[in-house]
């Protein structure tokens, strides 16, 4: 397992190639890149800021990864989220799940970026010709985690 | 008993503070009662922290919620739903 918050950028093949490199049991790598839009709620945006609850966000991280692994058979997780200023089209966060087949990988990195977005501590706030404002929580990110407490 | 409350986000902002140490009656205590305490101070204090107003906490960096039990010397966290990712 990788955890990883920080304000620099990360490279998202080296981190597939990492997380199968050396592993001759790995059949899969699903992986999810979340990038800055140019445009939020009809308006453009121009800058967008990541705050965070140091103390908390790595613990929540690995708490989110280890639920994953108790689901799914899993070989190996990285997780990266990049905080502080960034602009449109820079990479925001990368999930990345080895597994042995595709099935395990797949759903476990969704699963993970569920839970990400409606549990770890992280606030986005939009710069935007208007002015800066917070970005408000979506009811469907809510949605998109509850499903999850089913589905088995 | 004292713990220590911090703010993120937008509350931080409206707060004008990271945080603050907090003293309550008791050995023991609800993390209600932190939130009743705070919106006593008025304006911005009672609409933020309003029982409608979604808002979430932590306690010793662990997701909770108002009946969750807070001691002397806890971490008491209040935040916006959040929206990393």
């Amino acid at each position: 397992m990788k955890i990883l918050v920080q304000e620099s950028d990360f490279d998202p093949g080296a981190e597939i190639a990492a997380l199968h490199a050396g592993r001759p049991k790995v059949g899969a790598v699903a992986s999810f890149v979340g990038l800055v839009r140019d445009h939020s709620e009809g308006e453009r945006v121009t800058t967008l800021t990541l705050e965070h609850y140091p103390a908390m966000t790595e613990k929540s991280l690995r708490e989110i990864v280890e639920q994953a692994m108790g689901r799914w058979d899993l070989l190996d997780v990285t997780v990266i989220h990049r905080i502080g200023r960034l602009m449109p089209q820079d990479r925001i966060v990368f999930v990345g799940v080895a597994s042995m087949h595709r099935g395990d990988a797949f759903a476990a990195c969704e699963f993970v970026m569920d839970y990400l977005k409606t549990r770890a501590p992280f606030w986005k706030k939009e710069g935007t010709p208007e002015g800066d404002r917070w970005v408000e929580a979506r009811s469907s990110d809510d949605v998109a985690a509850d499903r999850w407490e089913d589905k088995r | 008993m004292k713990v220590k409350v911090l703010y993120f986000a937008k509350l931080r902002e409206l707060f004008g503070m990271e945080g603050e140490v907090i003293e309550l009656p008791g050995e023991r205590a609800y993390a209600a009662a932190i939130v009743d305490l705070l919106r006593k101070r008025g304006e911005p204090w009672s609409t933020q922290l309003g029982l409608d107003s979604g808002n979430r906490m932590a306690v010793n960096q662990t997701l909770a919620g108002l009946v969750t039990p807070v001691q002397d010397g806890d971490e008491v966290a209040i935040f916006p739903p959040v929206t990393g990712g």
